[in-house]
Formats: structure tokens, sequence, C-alpha cells
């Protein structure tokens, strides 16, 4: 069974422009796949449609065997871990606080969560004793990054949805972080899915490589075979 | 200065009271406000399309003068009348604009990414309100209610208009004596209480700010329970004032001000019945509401301000018919109009004491022949009414060595006597005329409309208790001219204590 599942998706926006159109893609447990498009083809509403933030006009996403729409949205959304681009860390908590905000949801004991956030400050190779108190605006864009995957992790979920999770980070730290990002899944296993404009970020993490176009999956492969596509619309994204 | 200091300090039993009240008035209805104003700040700010709405309807409240909207809500049942209670309501009112526009603001200006990570992460909307909006709302909010509470010590002092007491009472006896040393003792700490409350509650907003840590959330929250403390304080303090069975009520003059506190005391003495004084009513129409609502018993009315201002009547001359048709008018609508206490306080044409013994002046008709070697000098009300200075002219044939000069009625006193004029057109009843030796020409040709002062009270509460009946009957006739002028003198020169005033006069 595949941990996530887009089955024949088609979705609408408000103001009648079709995002997705029967978009189909089966995504295996412990993989990491990529989609790649321009901006604008749909890669965010794909992300949103895993967590439920919007629902799909046709089709079924299923996470777990089960439809999001049999889901409960706020059950849903705890098994999944959620990073954006722009990182979305609460401005009036600090870094500790930030990364147990699920486990306490949860109504994990005030120890727990202390204990969990330590071992993922560890995890993410920021300093306990100089970082967990720290404001938001006290980190750089890499460390904010990282606690926003620390923040995701918190709670142990089986699948991790990343919204260009890289893109606004200079070079350097990006391939730093990309490194790092692979060591941990090499540690945790999750079932992962990145939306990116990114093709090189798509060859650096992914197993598998979807190319979205027009609200279309043009093209579902490994890095391997995505290199040597003759596809023009793949070929294109290469370039950019 | 000294004289503010001076006057607070020999008031400061008094003054604690009003503090206390303007305490309790602007505490009790800002806390009102946020109770009211944030839920529906949080409302607005989630429904954008009923936002406008919501808002432009709290700022038609705002810009409702003070007044005016105490005028809407005395007739309005539960809520309104006069007191505490309704300056309470208006207060809560103008207190929301600000505190729904900081809280709809707040929300609305939080970043989208970070509201979607919170929704992205399973918050329940209750969850996302309580960890993620509120506290990043709460600087703006934190504004808007210092903003309303500020505003609020100010208008509170308004309130004193519809007998809510606070710090307005000053201002508005010293209005009346025109002392502006009374004025200062209501205005200045007015002031400094707003001074105090911006600073507190900014510094209150600077612990709030987000970078919370546990123990200045810790003093904040003391700080907290000590306002409350305060206001609670205020409240028992305020409330202590008796609460008694007949409320007597008057308008903002000294005058009124002096046949209230009589009016009172007559039937603490005469009845045994505890009273409670509702003294310095905004004017003749919150009076006249006030006591048709029941919100005080009796006050003293004036039969030619009964006749025009409360029954739209036209005015008669003739003293005795222009009582019979107020006390009918006032049995018609459930009141009893009680006998006339004796004077009349209508426009008094005065002139030197020493003009009107060497010519041997009585009325206004022996003044007529040597008017027009005379300058005049009278108030803009008087010379512009139609029953005052040009009817006058005509009734009497009078004229005068050029036109008449017009200046402020309460300094026209002294200009007579000082010799700047040589006539005016003053208060009957003004507590001046006696000290500056001036002297009221008779109106022997019956111009003026007779302003014979007279208790009204409602019929039920005579019913209910006789022996106030009895104790104002027994008031009728026993105030001269002479000796409300007196008491006015005290008051307003001599600055006299006017519980003490009454209490002299009611044990000759």
């Amino acid at each position: 069974m595949p941990a996530l599942e887009f089955r024949d998706v088609s979705f609408t926006r408000a103001g009648g422009m079709t995002v997705l159109s029967h978009f189909t893609l089966a995504v295996d447990a412990g993989e990491i796949v990529a989609l790649v498009g321009r901006s604008g083809a749909g890669k965010s509403t794909v992300l949103k449609l895993v967590n439920r933030l919007l629902e799909p006009d046709a089709g079924d996403v299923v996470v777990e065997g089960r439809s999001t729409r049999d889901w409960q949205p706020i059950r849903l959304r705890r098994r999944l871990g959620y990073v954006l681009q722009d990182v979305g860390l609460f401005p009036h908590m600090t870094v500790a606080t930030n990364i147990g905000v699920v486990p306490r949801l949860e109504g994990w004991t005030p120890d727990r969560t202390a204990a969990r956030v330590d071992e993922l400050l560890d995890l993410i190779g920021l300093d306990r004793g100089s970082f967990a108190t720290r404001w938001p605006d006290e980190l750089s864009g890499g460390q904010r990054q990282r606690v926003g995957v620390a923040r995701a992790l918190a709670v142990d979920p089986p699948i991790l949805l990343m919204d260009e999770p890289f893109g606004a980070l200079d070079p350097i730290t990006r391939v730093e972080l990309r490194g790092e990002f692979r060591r941990i899944q090499e540690r945790l296993k999750k079932t992962v899915v990145i939306v990116t404009h990114d093709m090189r970020e798509a060859f650096a993490l992914a197993t598998r490589i979807g190319v979205l176009d027009a609200g279309e999956l043009v093209a579902f492969d490994t890095p391997q075979a995505m290199s040597v596509s003759a596809d023009p619309r793949v070929r294109r994204l290469f370039d950019s | 200065m000294t004289g503010l200091f001076r006057f607070l300090l020999s008031h400061r039993v008094e003054f604690a009271g009003l503090l206390a009240q303007h305490v309790l008035l602007v505490g009790a209805s800002t806390l009102v406000a946020v109770a009211i104003g944030v839920p529906l700040g949080i409302f607005a700010a989630r429904r954008p399309r009923l936002s406008a709405p919501i808002v432009g309807l709290a700022n038609i409240v705002q810009t409702i003068p003070s007044l005016a909207m105490f005028g809407f809500l005395l007739p309005v049942p539960l809520i309104g009348g006069v007191g505490a209670r309704a300056a309470i309501v208006v207060l809560i009112l103008y207190g929301l604009l600000p505190i729904v526009r900081t809280t709809i603001t707040g929300i609305t200006g939080i970043d989208a990414a970070i509201r979607e990570a919170g929704v992205a992460m399973g918050m329940t909307s209750s969850e996302l309100l309580r960890l993620v909006e509120l506290p990043l709302a709460m600087p703006s909010i934190a504004a808007g209610i210092r903003v309303a509470a500020v505003v609020g010590v100010g208008s509170a002092t308004i309130a004193a208009a519809i007998g809510a007491g606070g710090l307005g009472e000053y201002i508005y006896r010293g209005l009346s004596m025109v002392d502006s040393t009374v004025i200062l003792a209501g205005a200045v700490p007015a002031a400094l209480l707003a001074l105090a409350v911006d600073t507190g509650l900014l510094w209150v907003e600077r612990q709030m700010s987000t970078r919370r840590r546990s123990a200045s959330r810790r003093t904040v929250l003391a700080a907290g329970a000590a306002a409350i403390a305060v206001i609670l304080v205020s409240g028992a303090t305020a409330a202590g004032r008796s609460r008694g069975a007949i409320i007597v009520g008057s308008k903002n003059f000294t005058e009124q001000v002096i046949l209230g506190e009589l009016v009172a005391q007559a039937i603490e003495r005469q009845t045994g019945l505890p009273v409670q004084r509702r003294l310095n009513l905004g004017g003749t129409l919150i009076c006249d509401r006030a006591l048709t609502t029941g919100d005080i018993d009796v006050y003293v009315e004036y039969t030619g301000t009964a006749l025009t201002a409360v029954f739209h009547r036209p005015i008669t001359t003739t003293p005795s018919a222009a009582y019979d048709e107020v006390r009918e008018q006032y049995a018609r609508t459930g009141r009893t109009l009680l006998p006339a206490l004796g004077f009349d306080n209508t426009f008094a044409i005065l002139v030197r004491g020493r003009d009107a013994r060497s010519l041997g002046l009585k009325t206004i008709d022996d003044a007529a022949p040597v008017a027009p070697r005379w300058r005049a000098g009278f108030g803009y009300e008087f010379l512009e009414r139609p029953d005052g200075y040009p009817g006058l002219a005509n009734a009497y044939g009078l004229r005068f060595l050029g036109e008449p000069h017009v200046m402020d009625l309460t300094l026209s006193y002294r200009a007579l006597s000082s010799g700047q004029v040589d006539l005016i057109a003053g208060d009957a009843t003004a507590g001046l005329i006696p000290a500056l030796d001036l002297v009221q020409l008779d109106d022997n040709r019956h111009y003026f409309p007779p302003y014979a002062a007279a208790p009204v009270a409602r019929a039920q509460t005579l019913l209910r208790y006789p022996k106030v009946r009895e104790t104002l009957e027994h008031l009728g006739g026993k105030i001269t001219v002479a000796d409300m002028r007196r008491m006015n003198y005290a008051a307003d020169v001599e600055h006299k204590d006017v519980t003490r005033i009454v209490a002299d006069f009611l044990t000759q």
C-alpha cells in the first residue's frame, strides 16, 4: 500500500482556473518524491490537498489507505509534518516553544515535550543551551529553516510535506542543508513529498521526481531516467 | 494653584469619593467594553464582509456627542435613565470602537504564512486563536484598550450631567459658580488620571509584548489584580453613598443645587427617611425625564420654565394662572406641583442702590424718564430673546444712551456697580444684588413671565410617603427673594459649603 496516493484528482480554483486535472500519483513509504514545476504549476495546491487545507473537486487523495475526506482534518494534519518556504515560525514563541507546539497540542506532559525538543535540537545540529531560548528573529535563515524542520518532526509523523523548503536560502546554506536533510532522512525514513521549482534540488534529494505542467503530471521517474528524458516540458526545467 | 490645593485639601473626603466614582466609571466600562469589543473584533476579523458594517456602526456611535447620547438613553428602560448605570452604558459604547478596530487590525495583520503554519500543524480554530492569533494581536489590542480607557477618563467627566458623579461634578459645579478653582479641581485631577492610566497601561503593554518571560507575566498579573482591586474598592466606596428611599434631584447651577440640598435636608429632618441626592443633573430636560422615569422623586422647577420648556405652552404673565396651568399639566402626567417656595427667579432690571435712592426709583416706569441719559448692559441672550430687551423696551417705552452693551451676565453686575453701565438685566435671585448694593426695579406692568420656584414630585412617591408631602407643603412660602439671594451669595461669592448654608437656613 502506498503511503500517499492521488487518484485521478482534479482541482479548480474559486475563480474557475484549473490547477490540477486527472492527477494520479502514488508515493511509497520511505521514499522522497520531488514535484517540480514552474511557478503557478499547482505545486503548493498538491500539498494543501494532502493536509486538507483544500479538498479535491473530483478524485481522491488517499493518506495511509484512507481518503482525506474520511479523515478528521485535525487528526490528519497532526500525522503530517509540514515545512513551508517562509518557515512560518511563530514570532512570539522561543525556538523550544515553537518546536514543542504540536506535542503540547497533543497533550504531552511538559517533561516529555522538553525531552523531545532537546532530542530534535540535537538532530538538526543546534546547541540546546544557546538556541532553545532564542527568538525566531535572532536566528539566521538556515537556522530558522532547521527549526521549521524540527517543528514538523516533533510528534514523529510518518509523512513530511515540504513546500520549497530551501528556496529562500543563499546557495551555500542551501547545499549544506540539503546534505543535512539527507543525513536526517537516512535515520528517520519518512515518506517525504517536496515541491520545488528547482530541478537541482530535486536531483539532490529525491528518489523519484514528478514534473508538473499546466496541472498535469507529465513525467514521473527516477532522477537517472529523468536526466535522459527527451520530453521538452522536462528539458525546459533543466534550463531554468 | 495654591487655591486649588487649598480647595482639594478642604474637600478631601468629597474629592476622594468623586475620584473613586470616576475610577469606577472608567474601570467598569472599560472592562465591559473589552469583554464585548474583543470577541466582536475577533468575529469581525473572521468575517471580512461583516467587519466594515461593525466598524461603521462603532464609528457612528463614537461621533454622537456624549450629552446627546445621555439624552437618547434617558427614556430607555434598564440601561437608561440617570445615574452611574446609564453613564457606564454610554462609556462602554464609546470604548467599543477603538477596541473592536484594533482587534480586527491586530488579527488581520498577522502574516498569512504564520496562520497557515498553525492550521497545517493541526490547530483547531480555538487553538489557533489562543496560541497564535490573540498573542500576536495583543500589542494592537492593548493599544486599543489604552485608548479606550484614556478617552473614557475624559468622557466620564460628562457623566456628572446625569448624576453619575465623578470628577466632572467639580467641573459642572465650577462652571455654574463661574469659579475656575472648582473647575480646575475637577479638570486637573481628571487630566492627571488620564496620564496615569495612559502610562500604566503603556507599561502593561510593554510587559505583555512579544517577548514575554514568565517573570514579567507574573508582574503583569499582579498589576492587573491590583487594578481590578482598585476598581472594586472604588465601587464599594461609591456604592457606600447612601441609597435612600427618596431621591432628590437638581439642575446644574448653584441655586438649584442649594434648593435640592434644602429639599433633601428638610425631608431628612421631618421624616427621618433616608435621602439620596442626585444634584447637578444636566438641565431641565434631564430632570424632567428623570422625574418621569422615577430616577428621581422630586426636584425644584420654575413655573415659567415648566410652561415653556417642559409643556411647550405659551407664556402666561399672571403668576397665579401660570402656577395653576403648570400644576394641572403635571397632574395629568402623574406628578404633583407643590406650593411655591416663595421667591420668583425672573429677570430683574437692576440699578445702583445709590441712584435708586437719590432719584426715588421703585419701578421700571419710574426709570423710563431718566433712561435716555443711561447706558445699559445686557447679556447676549436677553438682547436676543423676544421676551427680553425688545419687548421690554416696547412695554415701558425705554430708550438708552446709545445701543445697549453686550456683556457676560455674571460680569454685568460688577460693571453696573463700578459705573461702566447704569442699568442691567440680571437674575432676581443673584447673590451679588445685595452684596453690591444693587436695587431691583419692580416690573409693575408685569412684562416678565413668572418664574416661581416650586418643588415637583412624583405623585406615587407622595402617596406612599405622606410625610414627604407634608414636608414639601410646609416649605411653601418659606424662602423669600432675600433668603435666596443670601444663600446664593454664600455659595457663589463666599464659597461656603452648600450643606452648611442649607443647614443654617433650616435651623433659623
